[in-house]
This record gives structure tokens, sequence and C-alpha cells, in this order.
């Protein structure tokens, strides 16, 4: 066991002495967490929608303080008058406005004479996010406007009561769980691989090769090695991470340490995975030509940035032996729900069998010899 | 007592075979030197030899251990130098011996003093807190001499300690060498290229040629092997076409090459065959136009058993071949 232990101590000397590798695979996830997080924010605000009322009777001032009222308080949009229809639409051509919201000359006389009124959306559908947001608060805004101003004492339409089970989650937390396993699989790819395999070629690994250093040991060196940088990595993007999202509890002992126990295997599974599709290579190009495609592959397809419920049959095969899959659902029942390790045990049972697979095969396929 | 001891070993990579049926000892105490042109197996004969790889067929023996079966106890047994230069470079030198007396199994007061006499010997004692990275191509060399030496073995593999040295750092190498020999009793197996060196410090020289074997003896009587003890490199001026046959009649003339008007007398007594020269030239109206004698180096005898013909050829593509490989 002490050469396995020199084995890390020569990687942790190293560590300390060019802490890039860590500080890459943290500043990069962390980076990607605030500029997604922010970017998307979970909800799309303050669209450009041109008002254009031919009417000006009071229905048709009524609907234009609806849409205000949307524009003052969820500020999905905010309102710019028009009076000129084909300045409003050269504006929507333009790029200047997301949509041009028209309230035609015959709209009060219609609606006051039970004639369907109509009001007409011209929208930029080339940003699907932006029409179908200002389309989905329009058609709630809609039956309320139709409704009766003042409501019947007692109903029988069925009406649905939504009830929230966890507080608001923000999409920059939403996020957190994937960008913590990428900062683990950054760590991995760079010191799993890209270093691994420059170590190879200049001739690192045939210096030990001549020592009495076994196979098993020298495997068991290098995962462990990686593992530790890798532990590293995770739990300081899991602390900095929930202190800039805004994680509950950041700092509670209990859920670091549920937290911890995932780092570590999600640590060991990824860097075990990548031993093993680097177990035969010597050329120092390959790990980072498939640093990207490796990132995507096993990065998209968990659920880290989109529910994988919603993929197709395909992708949803990939995420099913994706490490990252389950390392994500682990990570987001801890920090969403703070849940117990108890809720995560198929989690932690995969992570724990890959591990176990990877580094078999990976045994297997390493050669003590040149 | 034989301390290598090499049986019929062959080495082949699909249809090129590196070592063909090669066979020798190595006698205690004793520094064997390998000559051979690029690509003539020596590095996959040590690389054999240390377990790196394994042979085709054959058997070698070292520390009186079979480098197949008993591989393990082989690389307990040796140090060994490798082509690259393999240490850590963000690492400290005294960093980087402590790791290998590590995963040689020293223990801590054992591993303190060990690596402290050894970085004496190598006289980097003053540069052993400072990173590989900043010392120079022999620094580094010595540095990982040390290294090998780090579980104190008794033999010594070296591929190419000195390829790529400047002549200063070569000289100490190959001084600190002689010194660590003498003071350790170690027996040294070694390649090189430098052929003066390989004749002030091997006590045996093996020439291996595609593989095999060529010439195994002392530089000494390596030198004798080849015809004539001196060469006379002569140039003239106004000579018939069979000048070269009227020179072979010189007295104690063994061999003549000639290259244009350039000829090469391989002589048993070079003062002798020089006067003889002299005259017969006069005789002939052939005019002497430079004259240089020399004694058979062992370069002659490398070109002797080897030839002159370039060695261009692909070679089995490996760690030593990559882009990214920091050679000296």
């Amino acid at each position: 066991m002490h050469r396995v232990w020199a084995m890390i101590e020569r990687d942790l000397r190293r560590f300390r002495r060019s802490p890039v590798l860590v500080l890459v695979s943290i500043f990069v996830p962390l980076v990607q967490l605030v500029i997604l997080g922010y970017a998307f924010g979970g909800k799309v605000k303050n669209l450009q929608i041109g008002v254009l009322n031919e009417d000006h009777h009071l229905p048709s001032v009524r609907l234009q303080e609806m849409f205000q009222a949307v524009a003052a308080n969820a500020q999905t949009f905010v309102t710019i008058p028009y009076s000129d229809r084909a300045a409003a639409l050269a504006d929507l051509k333009d790029g200047r406005l997301n949509g041009v919201l028209e309230i035609p000359p015959e709209f009060s006389r219609k609606a006051l004479d039970g004639g369907s009124p109509q009001i007409g959306l011209a929208e930029d559908n080339t940003d699907p996010f932006s029409s179908s947001a200002v389309e989905a608060v329009l058609n709630e805004l809609m039956p309320v406007y139709n409704g009766p101003v003042v409501g019947p004492r007692a109903s029988s339409q069925a009406t649905l009561e939504v009830v929230e089970v966890y507080p608001y989650v923000p999409y920059i937390q939403y996020l957190l769980a994937g960008t913590v396993v990428l900062a683990i699989f950054v760590s991995a790819m760079i010191g799993g691989g890209i270093i691994f395999i420059d170590d190879k070629a200049r001739g690192l690994h045939e210096g030990y090769l001549v020592t009495p250093i076994t196979k098993f040991e020298l495997i068991l060196g290098f995962n462990l090695a990686g593992t530790l940088k890798a532990v590293i990595a995770g739990v300081v993007l899991i602390t900095l991470g929930s202190l800039i999202a805004g994680v509950p509890h950041p700092l509670d002992p209990l859920r670091l340490a549920r937290m911890f126990v995932l780092v570590v295997l999600t640590s060991l599974a990824l860097i075990s995975l990548m031993f093993l599709l680097m177990v035969r290579v010597n050329d120092p190009l390959v790990p980072r030509a498939i640093f990207g495609m490796l990132n995507t592959v096993l990065y998209f397809p968990s659920g880290a940035v989109y529910p994988t419920q919603s993929f197709p049959a395909w992708m949803k095969c990939i995420a099913s032996v994706d490490p990252f899959t389950y390392a994500v659902h682990g990570f987001k029942q801890l920090i969403l729900k703070d849940g117990t390790l108890l809720a995560i045990r198929q989690d932690l049972f995969f992570l724990a069998l890959f591990t176990l697979v990877s580094m078999v095969l990976g045994t297997l396929l390493f050669r003590r010899t040149l | 007592m034989a301390v290598i001891e090499v049986r019929d070993l062959v080495k082949r990579f699909g249809e090129f075979t590196a070592v063909d049926h090669l066979s020798f000892s190595v006698g205690q105490g004793e520094i064997l030197g390998l000559l051979g042109p690029n690509g003539a197996g020596k590095s996959t004969l040590i690389r054999m030899l240390t377990t790196l790889m394994t042979p085709t067929s054959g058997q070698a023996m070292v520390n009186g251990y079979d480098v197949v079966r008993e591989a393990g106890r082989v690389r307990g047994s040796i140090g060994v130098i490798p082509q690259a230069m393999t240490s850590d470079l963000e690492l400290s030198a005294w960093e980087n011996l402590v790791i290998f007396a590590k995963l040689h199994g020293l223990g801590r007061d054992q591993r303190r003093q060990v690596i402290r006499d050894l970085l004496r010997d190598v006289d980097l004692e003053p540069w052993a807190d400072k990173p590989v990275r900043m010392f120079s191509g022999g620094m580094r060399r010595r540095m990982e001499i040390a290294r090998g030496l780090v579980h104190q073995p008794r033999l010594f593999f070296l591929d190419e300690p000195t390829t790529g040295l400047d002549p200063v750092s070569r000289v100490a190498v190959w001084e600190m060498l002689a010194r660590l020999r003498a003071s350790r009793g170690l027996t040294i197996l070694i390649t090189t290229h430098y052929m003066d060196e390989a004749d002030k410090l091997c006590d045996r020289i093996a020439i291996v040629d595609h593989g095999r074997l060529v010439a195994l003896d002392s530089p000494l009587k390596l030198k004798a092997s080849v015809p004539g003890r001196n060469i006379l490199e002569v140039s003239f001026a106004g000579v018939k076409p069979d000048w070269a046959d009227t020179l072979r009649q010189l007295p104690d003339v063994a061999d003549v090459h000639a290259e244009e008007t350039v000829f090469r007398i391989f002589s048993q007594n070079g003062p002798r065959t020089t006067l003889a020269l002299i005259e017969a030239s006069r005789a002939a109206g052939a005019s002497i136009t430079s004259l240089a004698v020399q004694s058979t180096s062992l370069d002659d005898v490398f070109v002797h058993y080897t030839g002159r013909q370039l060695r261009d050829g692909l070679q089995e593509p490996g760690a030593a071949e990559s882009p990214y490989l920091f050679k000296r």
C-alpha cells in the first residue's frame, strides 16, 4: 500500500506546485453556472410589445390597462404605444419589438354588441422562447378580461389549486447540480485524461514501470490520486456554487456531509471512466480531441440543463447508462430538496457499480509493459 | 558469476525482427557498452532486460531471475535510466528521489540517508530543493542517475544517458558513472553513440546491428580486430586509375579504400608505410596534397562492423517517437 501512497503523494505534490488543474476545473463550470443561470433565469422578462389601439373606447382602454398591469407586475413585457400601424410593424421586422398587439377600430362596438371582438398579435416567431412567453401571458389574460367583473358567490366550475412542495427554485439553483458534476468531470478529464497521457508520452510512466510497483498498485495510485483532485474540485464548487446560487443553509454540516459522499462517488465513477477510455491511448492529441465530444455526450443527456423525460428514446438510452445522469439526479435531490442519502440510494448504487465495472475493465486492458 | 545471461533472445514486431537471436553475458562489476546504429535493437534489448518488453523467444536472466517469470524480482534488483528524461519536472530533485525511494519500499530513516548520499555523489546537493524544470539537461540526467540508484541496486541499465548533453556535461556524467561504479561495485550495461566515451569507460563493447551481435570484446581487442593499426588518409593530385593497387603493394598495408582522390590506407605500421608512400608517390610523379596518420579508433571499429550505409527506415512507433516527448 505504501507504493500506492507514493503515487498519490507524487500527484498531490505536483498539484500543490501547479494548482492550475483544480482552478480550471472549478473556474470554468462556475462561470458557466453564473452566466447560464442568470442568462436563462427561469422566466422571460422585459419583452418589447408595441400596442396599437385604434379603438380608444372603454372596452379597449380596459384591455390596455390589463396589459400595463402585466408590464408593472410580472414584467413579462413592457408596452410601447403606437398610433401608426406601419411604423409598429416596421419596428417588429427590424427587431426593435418582440410583438405588436393591435386593438382594431370596431373592437369596443363588437364587445358591447356581443359580436365576437378580436385583438391581433403580430409576433416575431423566430424567437420561440419570447413568442411563447407572450402568448402564454395573453392566453391567461383573455379569460380574465372576458369574465364577469364581480364573480358569482358559488361556482360549479372546477378549478386547479397548485401547491408548491418546495420553495421557488431559480434556474441557477437548478443548474448547480449539473455544474458540480461538470467540475468533477473537467478535473477527471484534465487529470485523468490529458495529464495522464502527457505523462505517458513523456516517458514518466516508463520510470514507474521499472520499479517493483505492481499493476494493481499502479492503477489504484493513478485513480485515487485523480479522485482526490476531483473531490477537491467538487467540494469547492458545491460550497461556492451554493453560496452564489443562494441555496438555503449552504454550510449546514449534515447537508455538506451528504454532498461529500456523493462528490466522492461521482469522482470515483468519472475518474474510472476516464481511466478506462485512456488505458490504451498513447497519443496526447486524443484526450484533447475527445474532450468536447465527451462533454456533450455526457453532460447534456443527463438532465443537467433539461428534464430527461422529454428526450427521444435514443437519448434516454444514453442517459440511462450515463454516470452524469445519476450524479445530477442525486445532487438535485440533495441541493433542491435537502434529501437524504437513503433517497438517492439508487444513484449511489449505480455510481458504485459503474466505478467497479470501469475499474475491472480498465485493469484488464492495462499493460504493465510498453 | 554472470549478472546478466542472455540466451538466444528474439523480439519481433510483426514482420520486423528488432532483436535476432542475441546471446551474451555480463560479469559482476563489468561495464558492457552496447553500440549500434539507430534502430539496431539496443533499446529493445534493454527494455526486455528491464522487463518493459516481453521477449518473443529465448531467455534472459538478470541477477539470477528470469525476466519473464520473475519480472518483479528483476525490477527490485536493478536500476534503470530510460532513454527519455523521465523526471517529474514540477517536483524538486529531493521529491523525485523520495517518491522513487518509496516505490522501492525504503523506510524513512534509510531514505533520508540514501538520498543525501546520492545527491552528494551526483553533485546536486545545493539544488536538492529546486524544481527539476529549472535544471539543465546534464543536471537532470545526474538526478535521474541518482534516482536509479536510490534502492542501491548492484546492476544498472542506462539507455543513451549522455545523448544530447553538451561535452562538459557528458564528461561529468561519465566520470560520475566511473566513480559510482568504483564506490558501489556496480555492474553497468550502457548504450551510447559516443565511441570515445565507450572506449574510456567500458570493459567490453558489444556491437549490435540489425538486431544481431556482430562483435563483442574489449575496446583494445576490437580495435586490433580491424585491419591495420593505423589509418593513413591521403589526397593526391595526378594519379593513375590503378593507383590503389600500387598502394596495396606498400609495406605493412592491410587494405586500401578509395573515394575519388582520397585514399584510406589501413597499415600495421603507420610510420614505415608513410615513408614508403612518399617514395612511391615521388617515383610515380604523383603529388601528395594532404596526409594524415591516425590510430584505429572505435569509430573505425564501428564502421568496420556495421558499414557506412544510412539506416533510413520505419520503426515500430512508441512513446519514444511521440511528438510530445521532451527529448534532450
